[in-house]
């Protein structure tokens, strides 16, 4: 391998002053280390969070919102009682993702700034704009059944693939992140970027800014009772998704008066249209006002390669989703959570 | 390094027969507790690593390696090319025994597929020689990668795989399906998919002199040592081959394939042990696959919905250079259905990849699962219940062929696994059946087929003076079970409990155990150690027979029967006496038997000899989004004596999940304008995980067989893959009314 250096600091300062360019700051490492091996990302410094106690915590606050430090394990995040019960569709989204054992290793920080999975991108024999700015896309003629059906451009094609995300930037998390220049905040939605004609530029994250954590605001509470992830994969657990959704609702009086909306594994990032969510304010929960939030959500979508079934695939799952969020946030987790399989009996 | 196997059996002693019993594997807990020592697990003094650098292109030429650079990085220690190459004696191009196939061990500068090897790094650790390869940067003048069933047209396969024939035609089936009242014509894709053992390819090799030791995951054994005698001009005896631990081979730990060889060969070169472990992703080309196949099947019924043609073609993808593995999906429509002709053929299109080999089940999982979907088309068109279907064409000789089957309890098998999974009742028609929550239900089923064949083994069994026993054969255990199962047998043989024997396998030095394949090693192995066994029996009952202070003088002639460490007279039970008595009074010395099995040709030409099966399978799929899930698998086969039950029904229930990998999951995606597959991990390469499998049901029909080999055993290993297939892909045609004729069926296709 290449020779790396490894540093441990014990405060987001000393972890701040620590990096250099072609430093990277290492979570759960369960993204970073994989791409390392195959040769895709080569940091010549690690800068290891894990002892950064300041950066551990799960906050709940006051007024009904929530601070999540980035270093919180995906694990301890969704089974944090207080957390799942305010927020129960991240809760869900993370369950949904990866395995029991990666959840327990990556974190908030590293599941926010993970790496698309375009099996371009994971292969440095392979042009890919978005590793080698200017050496092509790789995936636009190639394998791309899972590549983006929104936002994408000539230069890339790639998806976004977090479950936390999406759930995340529907109800509308912001990300405190940390810099030599001080600390700022960024809404969730102009976090991660849309390829362009630089998709080597992902995140607004400046070079050396650290993410600290990611806070809910309070209204974001308020969907609890009707808030659902659904995650379409090709396997019933452990497969990223091919579409997925988080659907959350305020209903009163059998009307909707508030909608959050947003759609995984789509584009380089989560797709949140409001537009979507307005039209669902002030209607009842029926199919057909479902289906017209899906088509405005959906508004502009096109195949970027072999992916059309996607599109057809996204309206269907935004229906459910609406669907299942307008039944009721389950009491329990289901045992198979995000899956359309949810109630079945459990595998466990 | 891990001394070969050789642990006494402590289980609970049980009187009498050890076989048939649900005996716990005996490595289980060596290997949950991580003192099971893989080949990789091996670090012998003064170890270098090697590490495989891959074509990243599938056809072309290396122009240029960087060296020097990778030379120059601190721990590189040697930079394998083929500019200097480390010598092999045998020419790898020549295929010295059957199986073997041409390896690419840097003779030259030719890119045939990707992963082919252009390059060994060597280092004092696994990071200097990963960097210098890395350092490598290859540059190729790149050929057009020949990819897919298109890329060109597809020619007569001049063999079909373990030497069988390319063709077999019984009858005229073009003038079966021009006579016949109604008559199916459909084609079915199967994707190439990899073995992908938990256990990647692995080996740590040294030398002493022209002596050569290695640790390797092997299914062959002393077969293999063979083979390296042959590339390494050394005599088959000054090698040794450890492999007490597999960790899966699926018929990709059988033959030495380059990565192996080069390892070796520059070990030999730096006369330091050289240890090479292959990357998951080297795993997709030079260690074998299941290649793709396309298959058309015709089928003709008569009024009476007889069949009176099956015809199936199958063209599979294989390399450019050898061929000589086309997977032989057509092979699975002769010895099952009671057609009047029948016609199976295998065609071959060419493309830049790694030579294909044997995979669980190979041609019969792939053929089976096109032949019973096919079946179930052809039960639909006849307004049939697929099983009625199946009834109606049961062969009760072998289609063709006309021999009788050594034994086949299929119908048994049908009866016992339809009236389990509640088959009666179905609706004919597809979308009938909803559950509770609003899925789409189906019921499929199929028929699962494999031959019960047998190779050639040794053993060796001793009688120690205390009374207990020792015996040997150089077996494989890949997780199967095979120490455990073939323990049983070789106790029985010697008529001591399990915990009396002590059982040495898995290190070439011992007699051939044969190839752990062909779901045949437990009949093999299991038939030569029973052999060894009776053997040394009959040697301590003659010590005992001539000697007038044993309560057994004189009774030669009515036989024995051993039994918990003594000798009973045959016709007199009352005279018996101990083993450790008999031995002692003779002088204390051990007693040796020897043994070997192969079945005899001439009763292979009598019967044919096959294990069945009947798989049905429940589907729910999500109305609306397409996801699947396959709910109930219930699976009743027949295959001969079960040695040890809990072990038989965990190989069948594995491959019944590898059925439903192969119907939901499995597929190497393939890039068509490089020939690269772009999903070589298991992150992208699916298989089922936990959830994905629910409600598995084996049964085992029980099966007297006096034909198959003296034991009666058939094999439990490939048969549950094949059947399960179709099962689930009928399912989904009962559930949604879609015939997807290509696997892995995906949410795709039935959206669409
Ligand atoms: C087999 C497999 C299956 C998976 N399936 C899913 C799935 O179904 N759904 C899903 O959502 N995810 C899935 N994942 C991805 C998984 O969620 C991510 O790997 C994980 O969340 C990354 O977190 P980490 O802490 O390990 O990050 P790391 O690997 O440590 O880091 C990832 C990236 O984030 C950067 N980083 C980490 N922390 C910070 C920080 N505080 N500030 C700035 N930068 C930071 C690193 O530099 C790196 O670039 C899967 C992963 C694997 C290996
Ligand atoms: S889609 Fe984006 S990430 Fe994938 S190859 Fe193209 S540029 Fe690279």
């Amino acid at each position: 391998m290449k020779r790396f250096d490894y540093v441990r600091p014990l405060s987001v300062a000393d972890a701040l002053a620590a990096y250099t360019p072609g430093a990277a700051y290492l979570g759960g490492g369960t993204n970073l280390l994989d791409l390392m091996k195959i040769g895709v990302m080569q940091p010549d410094t690690l800068i290891d969070l894990g002892r950064i106690a300041e950066l551990d915590a799960i906050e709940m606050l006051p007024g009904g919102g929530a601070r999540i430090g980035a270093l919180v394990k995906n694990s301890d995040l969704a089974h944090d009682r207080a957390f799942a019960a305010a927020f129960p569709m991240v809760a869900e989204a993370i369950l949904a993702g990866a395995s029991g054992q990666l959840r327990n290793a990556a974190t908030i920080g590293g599941n926010l700034m993970q790496k698309t999975r375009c099996t371009y991108f994971q292969d440095p024999h392979s042009p890919c704009n978005r590793r080698e700015p200017g050496s092509g896309c790789a995936a636009r003629e190639g394998d791309n059944a899972n590549l983006a059906v929104l936002g994408w451009s000539d230069a890339c094609i790639a998806t976004n693939p977090s479950d936390m995300c999406v759930p995340l930037a529907a109800l509308g998390a912001i990300v405190e992140v940390q810099g030599p220049g001080g600390r700022r905040d960024i809404q969730i939605a102009s976090f991660h970027f849309l390829p362009g004609d630089q998709p080597e530029n992902e995140t607004a994250l400046q070079p050396g800014e650290l993410v600290i954590a990611i806070r809910l605001p309070a209204e974001a509470a308020a969907f609890a009772k009707n808030a659902r992830y659904l995650k379409v994969r090709e396997r019933t657990s452990f497969a990223f998704a091919l579409v997925s959704v988080a659907a959350a609702l305020q209903i009163e009086g059998g009307r909707i008066t508030a909608a959050r909306l947003a759609l995984g594994a789509v584009a380089a990032k989560p797709w949140r249209v409001t537009a979507a969510e307005e039209l669902l304010a002030g209607q009842s929960p029926t199919q057909e006002v479902f289906a017209r939030a899906a088509d405005a959500l959906l508004e502009g979508a096109k195949p970027s390669g072999e992916n059309g079934y996607k599109i057809e695939l996204a309206r269907r799952a935004v229906v459910r989703a609406l669907q299942m969020s307008a039944a009721g946030t389950p009491k329990r987790m289901p045992a198979l959570p995000a899956s359309s399989f949810a109630e079945e009996a459990s595998h466990v | 390094m891990s001394d070969r196997v050789s642990e006494t059996v402590t289980m609970p002693m049980r009187f009498g027969s050890n076989s048939g019993q649900s005996v716990t594997r005996r490595d289980g807990i060596a290997k949950v507790t991580g003192r099971a020592t893989y080949a990789a697990d091996n670090h012998p003094d003064g170890m270098l690593y090697a590490v495989y650098v891959p074509a990243t292109i599938a056809r072309g030429r290396v122009t240029h390696l960087d060296t020097a650079a990778a030379k120059a990085h601190p721990g590189v220690v040697e930079v394998f090319t083929p500019k200097n190459r480390p010598p092999v004696v045998g020419d790898p191009d020549k295929k010295p025994f059957m199986f073997a196939i041409p390896i690419e061990v840097l003779q030259d500068d030719t890119v045939r597929y990707a992963m082919q090897p252009i390059a060994l790094v060597i280092g004092e650790t696994l990071e200097a020689a990963t960097e210098g390869a890395r350092l490598l940067k290859p540059q190729y003048e790149v050929e057009p990668a020949r990819t897919g069933f298109d890329a060109e047209p597809a020619k007569r396969a001049a063999a079909g795989p373990f030497g069988r024939p390319a063709e077999v035609v019984h009858g005229d089936t073009e003038a079966g399906l021009s006579q016949a009242k109604q008559t199916l014509d459909v084609t079915y894709d199967t994707p190439a998919q990899y073995h992908n053992a938990m256990e990647p390819h692995a080996i740590v090799a040294k030398w002493d002199g022209d002596k050569l030791e290695i640790d390797t995951p092997n299914q062959a054994i002393v077969l293999s040592r063979g083979f390296y005698a042959f590339y390494f001009g050394i005599p088959a005896d000054n090698i040794l081959i450890r492999s007490p631990y597999l960790g899966g081979g699926f018929g990709s730990k059988a033959v030495p394939y380059s990565p192996l060889v080069l390892a070796i060969a520059a070990a030999r070169k730096l006369d330091r042990p050289v240890k090479l472990v292959l990357t998951r992703a080297q795993m997709f080309g030079p260690v074998g696959h299941r290649g793709a196949t396309r298959q058309r099947l015709r089928i003709g019924i008569d009024g009476e919905a007889q069949m009176t043609a099956l015809d199936h073609v199958s063209t599979a993808i294989v390399d450019s250079f050898d061929s000589s593995f086309p997977e032989p999906a057509a092979n699975a429509s002769q010895g099952l259905y009671n057609a009047s002709s029948l016609h199976s053929l295998m065609m071959v299109v060419h493309n830049d990849i790694g030579v294909p080999g044997a995979m669980r089940a190979p041609g019969e999982a792939s053929g089976s699962a096109a032949l019973e979907c096919a079946i179930d088309e052809m039960a639909e068109k006849a307004g049939m219940d697929p099983l009625e279907f199946r009834l109606k064409n049961y062969a009760d000789v072998e289609p063709g062929t006309g021999k009788p089957y050594s034994s086949k309890a299929l119908r048994e098998c049908y009866a016992e696994g339809a009236k389990r999974f509640g088959w009666a009742g179905r609706p004919l028609a597809p979308r009938q059946m909803v559950d509770d929550k609003g899925f789409l239900t189906g019921w499929g089923m199929g028929t699962a087929l494999f031959g019960a064949p047998m190779f050639a083994a040794q053993a060796r069994a001793v009688l120690r003076p205390d009374g207990t026993g020792l015996v040997e054969t150089a077996a494989a255990d890949m997780g199967q079970g095979a120490w455990t199962a073939l323990a049983q047998i070789a106790a029985d043989s010697l008529g001591l409990p399990l915990d009396k024997v002590e059982f040495r396998s898995g290190s070439s030095d011992l007699p051939d155990g044969g190839v752990a394949g062909g779901s045949g090693h437990t009949a093999t192995a299991g038939g030569a150690l029973h052999a060894a066994g009776t053997d040394a029996i009959r040697r301590l009952g003659e010590l005992a027979a001539a000697d007038p202070q044993s309560p057994l003088f004189g009774t030669g002639n009515q036989g024995f029967v051993a039994r918990d460490g003594r000798l009973y007279a045959a016709r007199d039970e009352s005279r018996s006496e101990a083993y450790a008595d008999i031995i002692a009074r003779a002088g204390g010395q051990e007693i040796e038997g020897k043994g070997s099995a192969a079945r005899p040709p001439e009763d292979a030409a009598r019967h044919a000899m096959y294990s069945h099966g009947a798989v049905f399978a429940e589907v729910k799929i999500d109305p609306v989004l397409f996801q699947m899930r396959v709910t109930r698998l219930v699976g009743a086969f027949a295959a001969g004596r079960i040695i040890n039950p809990k072990l038989a029904e965990s190989q069948l229930m594995g491959g019944m999940i590898w059925g439903i990998s192969f119907a939901l999951h499995e597929e190497a995606r393939f890039d068509k304008r490089t020939g690269r597959i772009m999903n070589t991990d298991l992150a992208g390469y699916h298989i089922p995980v936990n959830a994905d499998v629910q409600g598995l049901e084996v049964i085992t029909v029980h099966e007297d067989d006096p034909y198959v080999n003296p034991l009666g055993i058939k094999g439990v290993g490939e048969i549950g893959v094949t059947g399960t297939v179709g099962a689930i892909g009928n399912a989904i045609w009962h559930a949604t009314g879609r015939r997807i004729r290509h696997f892995p069926i995906r949410i795709e296709d039935l959206l669409a």
